[in-house]
C-alpha cells in the first residue's frame, strides 16, 4: 500500500489528458493490426511463412484469453493446454471422420492400424456433424472451465495452489490420450488431416484462406476482449484480483466474477486449439501437455499480461523465436523458455508494454524524489 | 431511515478453545451512533467479523427479522450491511470514481456489466461531495492521502446503499484535523444510517458517540451514553483508568501510528 504523507504531493500525479490522438489510438492501432494481418503479410510472405505465422496466431488468440484471465483476473492459468486440447480434438475429430468418408471409409486411418473393433467409437459419431464439432471446439472447453472453475473459485482456491491444480489437469489430459491409442491415436495424436470443410489443406490457396479466417478470429476477438477490459465488468475484474475480500463485503460474489473470465479464456484457448488443426495439420498429446501449457503464458508475460496488445505480439514473438531458436539449439530453448518466464515474472511484471512506464517512471525518480508509485496500469491495451 | 436495528443475542465465537466473544448481547437501534470500545484484545473486530458473516459463531444476530448469522458474505452485504477494515483496503490501482461505481454496482445485471461506464450514477455523485473527494474522483486511489482512502471506503459504503456501516477504527493513524473531519463524517451519515464504530481514541469517542458499549475479554462490560459509561465504576477499573495514559505497545497499528502519519 502506498501511502503519502500530504494531500497536496498527490496533486504532483499527471491527470489522464484525453486528447483527439488518444481519441483515436485504440481504433487506430486496431485498424493497423488489421491491415498488417489481412492485408501486408499475405503479400510479404512466402506460402510456407505465412504457414507458420497462422500457428503463431492461433497461440495468440490463447493469449488473448490469458491476458484477461491472468492480467486482468490475476489467475495464473497454466493450464490452458486443456482447453487448447479439447478444442483441436474436437476439430481433428469431426476432420478424421470427413478424410475417412471421402475415400468412402468409416473409420479413420490409425483406427484401422489400432483399433480393437471394427465400429466407430460411440463417443466419436457425433463429431461428424459439422455444427456439432465446431459447436463442441469452443462449448465443451467452456463447460469445462465452468465445471472446473465453479468448485476450485467456491472452494477459494487461489494462487499458486490454481496454478498447480491447473498444471496437473493439463498432465492428466494428455497422459489420458496417449493411453487410448486406439480411439485417440495415443502419442501420435490425430495426424495427416487433409481436408478442412471440403477443401483440400494441401492446396495453397486453402491455406492462405485458412489464416485468413484465423487472422480475422484473433481480431475479433482481441475487439470482444477489450470490450471487456473497458466494461465495468473489466473494472470489477481488476478489483477483484487486487482485493477479492473487498469485493466481497461489497455484495459481489467473486467466484462468479473469476468464472467468468476463465471460462471465456477457455473458450478462446478452444478456439485456438481448433483452428491450429487445420493451419499445422496435426493435434497430438505432445501440443498441449505441461510445456506447452507453459508456452502459452510465456508469451503473455514477456509481452505485457495485462495488455491485450503486449499479450499477443509476446505470444507471436515468442512462438517464432521458439521455432527459429529451437531449430538451431534445440536443447537449449527450454531453458531460455523457463528464463523468459522467470525474467518478465520477476522484474517486468507488466512484460514489454509496460516498458515504457518503467523508464518514464525511472527518469522522474532520478530527478526527484518518488512520492508516488503507481502499478503499470491496466489501460495499456 | 429504515426501521432495522441489529440484535445481538449471546454470541460466541471460539478460536481454538479460546473465546475471542464470549456471550455478547447488543441491542443497536435504527439511527444509532455506537462506539465499541475495550482493551486489545476485547472482541471487538472479532465481534464485528461475526456479525458480516467472515468468522462463524453461535448465537444469534438479527438485523431487522432476518438471521445473519450461517449466511455466506456476499448476501450479508447484500441486505444492508457494509464494513470497513483496520487498513483500507480500496482498489489501488483503479480511480476514486471506479472504486465508488463498483461498490454501487452489487445488484446490476450481466448487459449492464457488460457496457462501458457512461455517466456517474447519482448515487455515486452524492458519495462524492459527502465525502469530499469529488475533485479527486479521476486520481488512482492508491495515491489518495491516509485520511482520503479512508473517506473513500467510507463513501464505496454509502454508495452501497447500506442500513448499517461497521467502521474497524476509522481514525487509526490520521491527524488531528482528519480525525474532526471523519468525526463530522460519521455525525452526517448516521443522520440516515445506522453507525458502529470500533475506536481506541477515547477523546475521539468522547466527541463524536451518540451511545457506547464496553467490551472486555469477549463480554460486554457496560453500556449507555458518554456520560453513564464513563461513570461506570467496572469500566473505570478496567479501561478507561488506563485509557488516559498512553496506550500500552502491544496494538501497534492502532495506537502508534498517528505520531509516525501526522501530516
Amino acid at each position: 500500500m502506498t501511502t503519502t504523507t500530504s494531500p497536496t504531493e498527490t496533486t504532483s500525479v499527471v491527470q489522464p489528458s484525453v486528447s483527439p490522438l488518444e481519441r483515436f489510438r485504440v481504433p487506430g492501432a486496431f485498424l493497423l493490426g488489421a491491415v498488417l494481418l489481412i492485408g501486408v503479410a499475405p503479400l510479404a510472405l512466402s506460402d510456407f511463412r505465412l504457414n507458420l505465422l497462422a500457428k503463431y496466431l492461433c497461440y495468440a488468440i490463447v493469449a488473448v484469453g490469458v491476458s484477461l484471465a491472468w492480467g486482468r483476473g490475476g489467475l495464473l492459468v497454466l493450464g490452458q493446454g486443456v482447453f487448447f486440447g479439447l478444442g483441436g480434438y474436437a476439430m481433428a475429430m469431426h476432420l478424421k471422420l470427413a478424410d475417412a468418408a471421402a475415400t468412402g471409409q468409416t473409420l479413420p486411418d490409425f483406427m484401422q492400424l489400432y483399433g480393437t473393433s471394427d465400429a466407430l467409437p460411440w463417443w466419436w459419431e457425433p463429431f461428424a456433424d459439422p455444427a456439432f464439432a465446431l459447436a463442441m471446439t469452443v462449448l465443451l472447453p467452456m463447460a469445462v472451465a465452468a465445471l472446473l472453475g465453479f468448485f476450485v473459485f467456491r472452494r477459494r482456491v487461489k494462487g499458486a495452489y490454481f496454478a498447480i491444480l491447473s498444471q496437473a489437469l493439463a498432465a492428466a489430459l494428455s497422459i489420458w490420450l496417449i493411453g487410448q491409442q486406439a480411439t485417440t491415436g495415443g502419442t501420435n495424436g490425430l495426424t495427416d488431416i487433409q481436408g478442412f470443410f471440403g477443401y483440400d489443406l494441401n492446396d495453397p490457396v486453402n491455406q492462405r484462406m485458412v489464416y485468413f479466417v484465423i487472422a480475422a478470429v484473433l481480431l475479433l476477438l482481441m475487439a470482444a476482449a477489450r470490450q471487456l477490459f473497458v466494461s465495468r465488468y473489466g473494472e470489477l475484474l481488476i478489483a477483484v484480483r487486487d482485493s477479492e475480500e473487498r469485493v466481497r463485503f461489497l455484495g459481489y460474489n467473486p467466484a462468479n466474477v473469476k468464472l467468468v473470465a476463465y471460462v471465456v479464456a477457455a473458450g478462446m484457448a478452444g478456439l485456438a486449439g481448433a483452428l491450429f488443426v487445420p493451419a499445422v495439420g496435426i493435434i497430438s498429446p505432445a501440443l498441449i501437455g505441461i510445456v506447452p501449457s507453459i508456452g502459452f503464458v510465456i508469451g503473455a508475460a514477456v509481452g505485457g499480461r495485462a495488455s491485450l496488445v503486449g499479450a499477443v505480439l509476446g505470444a507471436i514473438v515468442v512462438a517464432w523465436a521458439q521455432s527459429t531458436l529451437s531449430d538451431a539449439f534445440p536443447a537449449a530453448w527450454t531453458y531460455l523458455q523457463g528464463l523468459l518466464f522467470v525474467l518478465a515474472v520477476g522484474f517486468l511484471p507488466g512484460g514489454l508494454a509496460s516498458l515504457g512506464v518503467v523508464l518514464r517512471r525511472r527518469r522522474t525518480q532520478t530527478r526527484t524524489t518518488p512520492t508516488v508509485s503507481t502499478a503499470p496500469t491496466g489501460e495499456t491495451a | 431511515m429504515s426501521g432495522e436495528g441489529l440484535t445481538v443475542r449471546d454470541l460466541r465465537v471460539t478460536f481454538d478453545g479460546f473465546k475471542a466473544v464470549d456471550g455478547v448481547d447488543l441491542d443497536i437501534r435504527p439511527g444509532d451512533l455506537r462506539f465499541l470500545i475495550g482493551p486489545n484484545g476485547a472482541g471487538k473486530t472479532t465481534l464485528v467479523d461475526a456479525v458480516t458473516g467472515l468468522v462463524k459463531a453461535t448465537g444469534s444476530v438479527r438485523f431487522g427479522s432476518e438471521e445473519l448469522l450461517g449466511k455466506p458474505v456476499h448476501r450479508i452485504a447484500r441486505m444492508g450491511i457494509g464494513r470497513t477494515f483496520q487498513t483500507a483496503t480500496i482498489f489501488e490501482e483503479l480511480t476514486v470514481l471506479q472504486n465508488l461505481d463498483i461498490a454501487a454496482g452489487a445488484g446490476r445485471g450481466p448487459l449492464t456489466m457488460l457496457r462501458r461506464r457512461k455517466g456517474v450514477p447519482e448515487s455515486v455523485t452524492k458519495a462524492l461531495e459527502t465525502t469530499g473527494l469529488t475533485d479527486l474522483r479521476d486520481r488512482p486511489a492508491g495515491v489518495l492521502a491516509h485520511g482520503q482512502k479512508q473517506w473513500l471506503e467510507i463513501g464505496m459504503l454509502l454508495v452501497q446503499d447500506v442500513k448499517l456501516l461497521l467502521l474497524d477504527e476509522p481514525v487509526a493513524g490520521m491527524s488531528q484535523d482528519e480525525r474532526e473531519a471523519t468525526g463530522e463524517l460519521l455525525q452526517r451519515v448516521s443522520e440516515d444510517h445506522t453507525v458502529v464504530v470500533i475506536e481506541h481514541d477515547m477523546d475521539f469517542m468522547r466527541s463524536f458517540a451518540r451511545s457506547v458499549t464496553v467490551l472486555h475479554a469477549g463480554k460486554v462490560l457496560s453500556w449507555g451514553s458518554v456520560a453513564e459509561v464513563q461513570s461506570d465504576a467496572k469500566v473505570q477499573e478496567v479501561y478507561l483508568g488506563r485509557a488516559s495514559e498512553p496506550e500500552p505497545a502491544s496494538e501497534p497499528a492502532a495506537a502508534s501510528v498517528p505520531a509516525a502519519e501526522e501530516a
